[in-house]
């Protein structure tokens, strides 16, 4: 657990420091990534479950924040919180649906309903389609703090990750985390312990697609904008990507692998395709030799978990 | 003009035409993806990209060695069930004894790489492929012009369907196929070399996409990302008709077809999305699918 | 004497350049070329327009003048939250100091209010969206080229006078779609034509048959493609396979570039009517610029999208040598105040709300019969005179316009 703690605060003194050498949008956007991630990684790495639809939660988060901001003058932080409400909801209602199913059919039928999600999106009015919400104010924090101002903005996106990954890594380690560990482990053992294992599963949804609405909310003030890029299917596939790259069911993996990408697309962005080919070969070098992970990697070098 | 719910029915039947035609294509394609899951356990991600390769096959001999569309249908499903056969032999094998949603991350890490190189080549615009001269010109049937291209597109997808099931259901070698999937050490313990069964039914499978790919070549332009959004709507007809029922798939692919057809003449908005609907639904009630067995 | 007036002269020019130098931010200019260079607009604009910005740099004779010119460019891929982050990237962190080309209005948009935002400037070519000039106008943009209401009014008026006055719209399923139906809707209502329905289909749609089908359903005369790039192009082609032509009805493309003309051939775009403000066998000076671009830009012919980019970038730097400096909405308001000429589109001005005014042309598409060298693809039925061609600009409700 030391060890951890102190890998936290390398994180947290890292992320705090950034802004003086690196550009703070840049940086702003790994988080909203990072956390993200973490949130995916809540229900695969220690669930157990792989979501192929997490990007419906990040996008509709996304877009009701900018709505809220923009055509009902919200303040940022109740926009947030709006945002992170609808992707909850949304994680109460498709979960009541999915989390019946394992394995294959569970990441087929998120699929399907986030695909359900996306051409609602592409029809309905209020996203303006192809155009996305443009234009989205950052306003003043608790009417105050001008969040225009780029470095009270990167603070406060940290201090918001921050509290989600307090959440997650808080998660992981009470005894709620334990058991959902033990079902990742062997379901049926842990059923005939006595835990309604459904009902678990669940909860780790419902959470795992809340913190996915956070990162989207907030990604949608930091930008401005909200797009159908955030709810296209493209996008659960990243999120699948950063996870496994730094590793599943790590605490600190989906951090490193969302900042892997992320940086990686900056970089190969002016070679266009490129970038699509690169995500392809992480995929396939990661499950055929690669299956720890970054940090799972590190940590399996220092025999502690990470 | 007789009207059935307030819509013409000329504009009926030939929305229920096109949407025919197009059920041609997710039915050949669920076919290749339903060969490869129901048999293999394969979850095929690469499916989409496999059915792109088919197309630029098509157009690559054409362009590079003056091979029409006939010698295309014959050349590149084999040429690109041969890719399938390397990918199985090199990758997928070794994904075998862990948890399927391995190999459907492989598939998919090779999907975006395959389309990611075609799209540095070609761009995303899209080129263009002649319909064969024997089938261009269309037939005027009353209430719409039928394109005599589209309607051999229904025939032959019928047939490859229909044949392919027949082999898989009702001929010895399909009887192997399907016994080897059940209990592989049973019957490798009879002699019969089940992994090279295994790698060639995956390339039949490919092959089969590759097909589709020629097939579509002609109407759809070929495109790098022609696959890309066209394999989640294969995917949701295969888990519809049943992971692991040929009928199904096929049945189910005409079938969404015609409601999608049927969709874009009564409420246009919802067609892409009606088969998601139909799918979560399905999942819930029966989630082995409507013709499919719980394995 | 003359020694020293030409020792005088030589001071002079060099303290101007050091003056612009010192004035100009970081001492370069630095242009940013941003389209769509792998999708369905890449061969309108895409590497194209780095070639045009490029001839307009070196006729400025921006070496000779001591100034530091630098273009960069990237790729949209008509995504507007990709477009909003590199212009934001470009502005912040890598010193941009104007955006050029951007075509797909829903990412122009967004570039439009980011530069706003940011005090720079932004000079649109390839974007439609006459709501550039209108509710969305800014001090910091100005839209050259062309716009949907200029294609509603040449193309549309044209149409309905010859007696197309039924019309079911095929649109594509974004800003620049819903504002060139809008317009053409009005156009046509105004001509006392009638609008007998429209359908919307998503941007890069490849199979467009049952869209086809309902058009055809709705009897009437024209079909409107409101849509662009590849889009129209396979909305040509399938509509010729369905018969629609066969059966009557017509095609209006109601934003058609030389680049689709060549994709489709003269065989399938024959009789085709267009608009465009730029057509390279003008002239001799036209023709001498399409030489030199082709040359550069693997044998594709300029569109009028190309001539844009070299106009304004032409423009905008003969307006920062003016300024002496390169400060955002202070460059557009020079570029507001000189009159503009070049080559390409020849004498005009730019209007209060951001909008370049240049004649308009009503273009025929040859038959194969009549096309006599490469690219030689129109016939130009009329020119609309630059005042008549775009929207009068207390029309628009831009709050820029007094």
């Amino acid at each position: 657990m030391r060890h951890q703690k102190i890998a936290l605060l390398v994180m947290l003194a890292i992320f705090a420091a950034a802004p003086l050498v690196v550009y703070p949008v840049f940086m702003m956007k790994v988080m909203c990534f990072a956390l993200f991630a973490c949130a995916f990684n809540l229900l695969i790495g220690f669930g157990g479950l792989l979501s192929f639809g997490h990007a419906m939660f990040l996008g509709t988060a996304g877009y009701i924040t900018a709505h809220a901001a923009k055509e009902w003058g919200f303040p940022p932080e109740l926009a947030i919180l709006l945002g992170t409400g609808a992707a909850f909801l949304l994680g109460v209602i498709t979960g009541l649906l999915a989390i019946r199913r394992q394995g294959i059919y569970f990441a087929m039928i998120t699929l399907a309903l986030a695909q359900m999600i996306y051409f609602f999106y592409l029809q309905a009015p209020f996203t303006h389609g192809e155009d996305g919400i443009q234009s989205v104010p950052r306003g003043k924090l608790f009417g105050f703090i001008d969040l225009g101002n780029i470095m009270t903005m990167y603070y406060t996106v940290l201090v918001i990750f921050f509290a989600g990954f307090l959440l997650i890594w808080r998660t992981i380690h009470s005894p709620f985390g334990q058991v959902l560990k033990a079902i990742r482990e062997n379901e049926q053992r842990a059923i005939s312990l006595g835990y309604d294992t459904t009902h678990y599963k669940f909860q780790a949804y419902v959470l795992s697609a809340t913190l996915a609405g956070l990162a989207g909310a907030t990604k949608a003030i930091v930008f401005q904008l909200a797009s159908l890029t955030d709810v296209h299917w493209t996008m659960s596939g990243e999120v699948v990507l950063m996870t496994l790259l730094g590793g599943l069911g790590t605490i600190f993996g989906p951090v490193v692998g969302a900042l892997i990408i992320i940086t990686m697309e900056n970089y190969l962005a002016q070679l266009g395709a490129w970038v699509t080919i690169v995500q392809g070969a992480i995929f396939v070098v990661c499950v055929l030799t690669f299956r720890r992970g970054v940090v799972g990697e590190i940590a399996h070098f220092l025999k502690k978990p990470l | 003009m007789t009207e059935i719910f307030g819509v013409p029915t000329q504009a009926l039947f030939g929305q229920l035409l096109i949407g025919l035609i197009n059920g041609s294509f997710y039915a050949l394609l669920s076919l290749g993806l339903a060969v490869i899951f129901g048999l293999l356990n394969i979850i095929n991600f690469t499916h989409g990209a496999q059915y792109m390769l088919g197309a630029f096959c098509a157009y690559f001999l054409l362009h590079k060695l003056g091979l029409g569309y006939w010698w295309s249908l014959a050349i590149a499903p084999l040429a690109v069930g041969a890719f399938g056969v390397l990918i199985e032999r090199t990758m997928l094998k070794q994904l075998y004894k862990l948890d399927h949603l391995y190999g459907l991350l492989l598939t998919f890490g090779l999907a975006l790489i395959i389309q990611g190189i075609f799209r540095h080549e070609f761009g995303s615009s899209g080129l263009p492929y002649p319909i064969p001269q024997e089938l261009t010109g269309s037939r005027n049937l009353g209430f719409m012009f039928l394109p005599n291209y589209r309607a051999w597109v229904i025939v032959a997808s019928l047939v490859v369907c229909i044949g392919t099931w027949f082999v898989i259901e009702r001929t010895k070698l399909g009887a192997y196929l399907r016994a080897a999937t059940e209990n592989p050490a049973l019957v490798q313990a009879f002699g019969i070399n089940v992994p090279r069964m295994i790698t060639l039914t995956y390339g039949f499978g490919v092959a089969l996409a590759a097909l589709a790919g020629v097939m579509a070549a002609p109407i759809y332009q070929v495109s790098p990302q022609m696959g890309a959004d066209l394999i989640i709507v294969v995917f949701a007809v295969v888990v519809i008709g049943g992971m692991g029922s040929i009928m199904g798939s096929v049945l189910t692919g005409f079938g969404l077809g015609i409601v999608e057809g049927l969709t874009k003449v009564f409420y246009p908005e919802a067609s892409n999305t009606v088969i998601f609907i139909i799918m979560a639904i399905v999942l819930l009630i029966k989630p082995a699918g409507l013709f499919g067995t719980q394995k | 004497m003359k020694v020293k007036q030409l020792a005088a002269a030589v001071a002079l020019a060099l303290g101007t350049t050091a003056a612009v130098q010192a004035q100009v931010s970081d001492g370069v200019i630095k242009i940013g070329v941003l389209n769509d260079q792998s999708s369905l607009y890449a061969d309108l604009a895409g590497q194209g327009s780095v070639v045009a910005a490029r001839m307009a740099v070196e006729d400025f004779g921006a070496a000779k003048k001591g100034m530091k010119v630098e273009i960069i460019t990237a790729d949209h891929q008509n995504k507007a939250d990709l477009g909003s982050q590199v212009a934001r990237q470009w502005y912040d962190v890598d010193k941009v100091d104007v955006i050029v080309d951007v075509p797909n209005s829903g990412v122009a948009l967004a570039v439009n209010q980011i530069t706003r935002d940011k005090g720079k400037a932004f000079l649109v070519s390839g974007a439609a969206s006459a709501d550039l000039t209108g509710k969305a106008c800014s001090p910091n943009t100005i839209h050259w080229t062309y716009d949907t209401w200029m294609l509603a009014n040449g193309t549309g008026n044209a149409i309905v006078k010859t007696g197309g006055d039924t019309w079911f719209f095929l649109t594509a399923d974004y800003a620049f779609g819903h504002a060139l139906e809008r317009d053409t809707e009005a156009v046509v209502q105004k001509a006392g034509g009638k609008v007998l329905g429209k359908v919307r289909h998503p941007l890069n749609t490849q199979d467009f048959s049952s869209f086809l089908l309902q058009a055809q359903s709705s009897k009437a005369k024209i079909i409107g493609l409101a849509n662009a790039g590849g889009d129209t192009t396979n909305s040509i082609k399938q509509a010729a396979e369905f018969g629609i032509v066969k059966g009557g009805q017509n095609l209006a493309g109601l934003l058609v570039f030389l680049t689709d003309v060549h994709g489709l051939g003269l065989q399938t775009a024959q009789g085709l009517i267009l608009t465009e403000t730029f057509y390279w066998d003008q002239n001799e000076q036209t023709r001498a610029f399409a030489k030199r671009f082709q040359q550069a830009n693997r044998g594709i012919y300029p569109t009028m999208v190309h001539a844009g980019v070299y106009s304004s970038v032409l423009h905008y730097l003969k307006a920062v040598e003016a300024l002496k400096g390169d400060e955002g909405a202070k460059v557009i308001a020079k570029m507001k105040e000189l009159p503009t000429e070049d080559p390409l589109f020849g004498k005009g001005r730019v209007r209060q709300d951001g909008r370049k005014i240049h004649p308009a042309y009503l273009l025929e598409v040859k038959k194969p019969s009549e096309s006599k060298y490469a690219y030689d693809y129109y016939k130009v039925r009329a020119t609309i005179p630059a005042d008549q061609a775009f929207r009068p600009e207390k029309d628009g409700g831009c709050s820029l316009v007094k």
